[in-house]
């Protein structure tokens, strides 16, 4: 059965890599559990977001006022 | 740089003079400055920073009169430094002695955020933050965001920005940095923890103002 511990650095690999089959199979079971892990799951795949929308340059578009 | 793989502008020399900012010098100098210290971050090499720089800015600058504005210029010409940083880090191989992947600061974080089962602590359970996507039009969010990049420890710094901006692959940045998957797998959770963390203490729970 994952900890928390376990499950935070599991989140965090699969932005890196595909995980297994089990891997996968006890994260989700135990990210049902687990309202912090979710929210944790949640926080790192929006921090996905926020870096693919510096690369697209919105960081820069936001802070530059509209004419 | 040996070669531009970018499929950008062909690379000027490196100690052409740069052709007329179409915005001011003002504004050149400012993003001069903020790519160097992405670049310097990135290659731990002020001369090969500046050249990376240089190249970069250059070759987007004899294209400047085709942008519309600053913020596509700035997007366009740190497209450009994304593409020469990677190649100069994947011609590069460094090795790094394993003793120096604690320093900095970077023992284990995890460790203050879990009880003795692995659990989180009372305090540091992750909250729901609410309508993170209409953060990303707001200014202050990304100066934030920024505060919170500037205070990762430089080596979490690197390889997460390797991996999410300059867009390398895990065997490509452990070629770079000399380090094991095992360790940049660390290395990249350590970095997303405290990214979390900071977002989260910084901005959505302190009613959006730092």
């Amino acid at each position: 059965m994952l900890n928390c511990h376990d499950a935070t650095r599991l989140v965090s690999e699969a932005e890196d890599r595909q995980l297994s089959l089990k891997e996968r199979a006890s994260l989700r079971l135990h990210v049902v559990m687990c309202s912090g892990c979710r929210h944790f799951q949640a926080n790192i795949r929006f921090l996905r977001t926020i870096m693919r929308a510096c690369v697209r340059g919105d960081d820069e578009r936001s802070r530059t006022p509209p004419p | 740089m040996d070669q531009d793989t970018s499929a950008h502008p062909p690379a000027a020399h490196p100690h052409a003079a740069p052709p007329a900012a179409p915005w001011g010098e003002a504004f050149v100098a400012e993003l001069r400055r903020q790519m160097l210290r992405f670049a310097t971050l990135q290659l731990s090499d002020a001369h090969a920073a500046e050249d990376a720089v240089q190249e970069a800015l250059i070759g987007a600058l004899q294209n400047g009169a085709s942008f519309g504005g600053r913020s596509a210029f700035r997007t366009w010409v740190f497209a450009i430094l994304r593409h020469k940083i990677a190649d100069e880090l994947r011609h590069r191989q460094r090795v790094v002695e394993a003793s120096q992947l604690l320093q900095e600061g970077e023992e284990d974080a995890m460790l203050e955020l879990f009880d003795s089962r692995g659990h989180w602590l009372a305090d540091e359970r992750p909250r729901r933050w609410a309508d993170p996507e209409a953060s990303l039009q707001d200014a202050q969010f990304w100066r934030v965001f920024g505060a919170c990049l500037e205070h990762l420890p430089a080596r979490q710094a690197r390889v997460f920005m390797m991996r999410e901006f300059v867009g390398l692959e895990t065997p490509e940045i452990c070629a770079a940095a000399g380090l094991t998957v095992s360790n940049l797998n660390v290395m990249l959770h350590r970095a997303r923890l405290r990214l979390r963390e900071c977002l989260e203490n910084r901005w959505f729970l302190e009613g959006r103002a730092c």
